[in-house]
């Protein structure tokens, strides 16, 4: 098994992803951005993946979570010039960590009330959760000296996302959902999707692990949206929305729901998949969410291959594309 | 008092169109157990349908007329209920004995799918939406500024409410719908053919939904494929209000969410408008989770 060295793999995922931002230099900006955001997607799809996959549940909120995180860590890190790059590093891991935090404070709020309510409801919930948050960063612009830039959007000073922040933030994701999942505490996780009554019945509390599968997944949506925004440098509410949410949702489904591995890879191709197009074309850079752009069709181009995608998969294979034994734990 | 009326008319005129779309929501919901996330986008065809209709019915008859709008609004229903039929058959039907997962997430796939299809096919831009019908400003009663189509969409709405009523109520097809949503196999049994059921529910939803995007279209007329995305969230959360499964229910909660929603943005905050469908849903589902009308289910094992 492979988790038999679990912990010294991410010790060396870490390693190797603080090496190669050593030769970061040498890569155009263009194409570092789209690594990062490999990193970044591999995050929340992996998060997602837990409440998603492993618990049964059916969120479609989880950029919410990320906007939570996002701006939290950009408002901090806006507070400080750079200078002294020990110092901020600091900077940056505490204002990653407290964007999770709130993020994961977010996703207790949202889980709690919703606990009662299962399937299509809960999914129609959280996007409402999520739409929650848009509309209320929308009109967030000033606040007790908070700079939001509500619906213009928010610049981040600093670029501070690199290859150590993005792999080692996904490495870390990646060992504590399969840790997690894994352990005697986790196989309640499993417990509630694969029968919640049965398990409520076997003495599972149902409840704490809705909860818990939230909080966690949110906390490192909260993560993935700081790495984001430091990325990218710029914010806005509507990049949230929940086009964002279903791009997480369908890099789960086309992994296969509970199988870490394949969402990882789902992850990797979906990132790309904009870029494979761009080529195809023959365009040089992706338009902007722009729609007057007279190359917009190419984003539009990704969304009806995401919708035929989940359509044909559900319809030929509903465990995903890269399932290819039945989980042990499957009815 | 003015302000008030304008607002509970305007409310009352967005309400109607909401109610339209909650109809279907909540018939499919009765039946299947599932939420058709692509309902909101059959509303947008529906627009969409009487976008391209308008031009051709005006070279046969007189536009703006109460004959060339009622033919559009007809044949876009005709179109959309064919739609309904066919993305049934296609996406849902195979799925049948899946779980409802499953059928959730091709639901959504059907969604972005219209959507996005949408963009690409009649372009992301919004289009002007033609005049159907004259509109008529009537005489400034006591400062309320009410036009012919307010009235119209009001109108409209109650008697294809009658309509589906009968259809529900008085016809045998309607009995079925009524004996499918109760047990569905019992149903079968007794020797309902559930599949053609199943369609005409289908094609009943989406003709529903297409007068409400042309009525819809008829009051703001720019029209993008988008368009039902928002407008369909809020008739499911009106659908949920007053009891999912719940025609009346259905009805009323339109209406509670239309006029709610003016009523916030008039006197409260424009900008807050789309949070508040979602803030009622969430509330209502942790209150009272089946709805104003509906009665409560208990989970079997």
């Amino acid at each position: 098994m492979i988790f038999k060295h679990a912990k010294l793999l991410l010790l060396a995922a870490i390693a190797l992803s603080a090496l190669a931002s050593l030769f970061s230099g040498r890569i155009n900006s263009y194409w570092l951005i789209i690594s990062y955001e490999i990193g970044i997607n591999i995050i929340l799809a992996v998060s997602l993946n837990l409440i998603n996959g492993y618990t049964g549940q059916f969120s479609l909120g989880h950029a919410g979570f990320m906007a939570v995180g996002g701006y939290t860590a950009a408002v901090i890190t806006n507070h400080f010039t750079g200078g002294n790059p020990f110092l901020s590093y600091v900077i940056f891991l505490g204002a990653l960590l407290a964007g999770g935090l709130l993020a994961a404070v977010t996703g207790l709020l949202v889980g709690l009330p919703t606990l009662r309510l299962r399937g299509d409801y809960l999914a129609i919930v959280t996007l409402g959760f999520g739409e929650i948050i848009r509309v209320i960063l929308q009109n967030m612009d000033e606040r007790h000296g908070l700079q939001l830039g509500g619906a213009r959007g928010l610049s981040v000073a600093h670029g501070w996302t690199n290859f150590f922040w993005a792999f080692g933030f996904a490495a870390v994701t990646i060992y504590v959902v399969t840790a997690l999942v894994h352990s005697t505490y986790g196989r309640g996780f499993i417990a509630v999707r694969d029968d919640e009554v049965a398990a409520e019945a076997m003495g599972v509390n149902t409840t704490k692990y809705k909860v818990a599968a939230f909080v966690i997944g949110a906390f490192f949506a909260g993560i993935g949206g700081g790495l984001y925004a430091h990325a990218i440098q710029f914010l806005t509410p509507n990049g949230f929305g929940f086009m964002a949410s279903i791009s997480f949702v369908v890099m789960v489904i086309l992994g296969g729901m509970g199988n870490t591995p394949g969402v990882i890879v789902a992850a990797i191709l979906l990132t790309l998949l904009p870029e494979g197009l761009r080529l195809a074309a023959g365009i040089e850079h992706l338009p902007g969410i722009n729609q007057d752009h007279p190359l917009s069709w190419v984003g539009n181009a990704r969304m009806v291959i995401y919708s035929l995608l989940l359509v044909v998969l559900m319809l030929t294979r509903p465990q995903g594309l890269f399932t290819f034994r039945k989980s042990i734990y499957a009815k | 008092m003015t302000e008030f009326l304008q607002q509970l008319i305007n409310g009352l005129a967005f309400g109607s169109i909401l109610a339209l779309i909650a109809l279907g929501y909540t018939m499919v919901y009765g039946i299947l157990r599932f939420i058709n996330f692509a309902h909101g986008d059959v509303f947008m065809l529906g627009a969409f349908a009487g976008f391209y209709l308008a031009p051709k019915i005006a070279a046969v008859l007189p536009t703006p007329s109460i004959a060339s709008g009622l033919a559009v609004m007809v044949l876009a229903m005709a179109i959309c209920a064919v739609i309904g039929v066919t993305i049934e058959r296609l996406a849902y039907r195979p799925l049948r004995r899946s779980p409802k997962l499953t059928v959730l997430i091709t639901a959504i796939g059907v969604s972005l799918f219209l959507e996005y299809a949408g963009q690409l096919v009649f372009g992301a831009a919004p289009k002007s939406f033609p005049a159907l019908i004259p509109v008529y400003h009537l005489p400034n009663f006591g400062g309320l500024s009410v036009n012919s189509n307010q009235i119209i969409v009001l109108v409209v709405t109650l008697l294809l409410l009658a309509a589906l009523r009968f259809i529900v109520m008085k016809t045998k097809i309607g009995m079925a719908m009524r004996a499918l949503s109760f047990n569905p196999e019992a149903a079968a049994l007794m020797g309902v053919n559930t599949d053609a059921v199943i369609s005409f529910t289908f094609a009943l939803g989406s003709a529903l939904a297409a007068a409400g995007g042309i009525l819809f279209a008829v009051n703001y007329p720019a029209i993008d494929p988008l368009m039902g995305i928002l407008p369909g969230l809020k008739a499911f959360v009106a659908a949920v209000l007053g009891g999912i499964g719940n025609l009346p229910g259905a009805v009323l909660g339109g209406l509670i969410i239309g006029t709610t929603e003016t009523f916030v943005s008039g006197y409260i905050s424009s900008t807050y408008r789309d949070a508040i469908a979602f803030a009622i849903l969430i509330l209502i589902l942790l209150v009272k989770p089946s709805g104003l009308l509906g009665k409560k289910e208990i989970e079997k094992v």
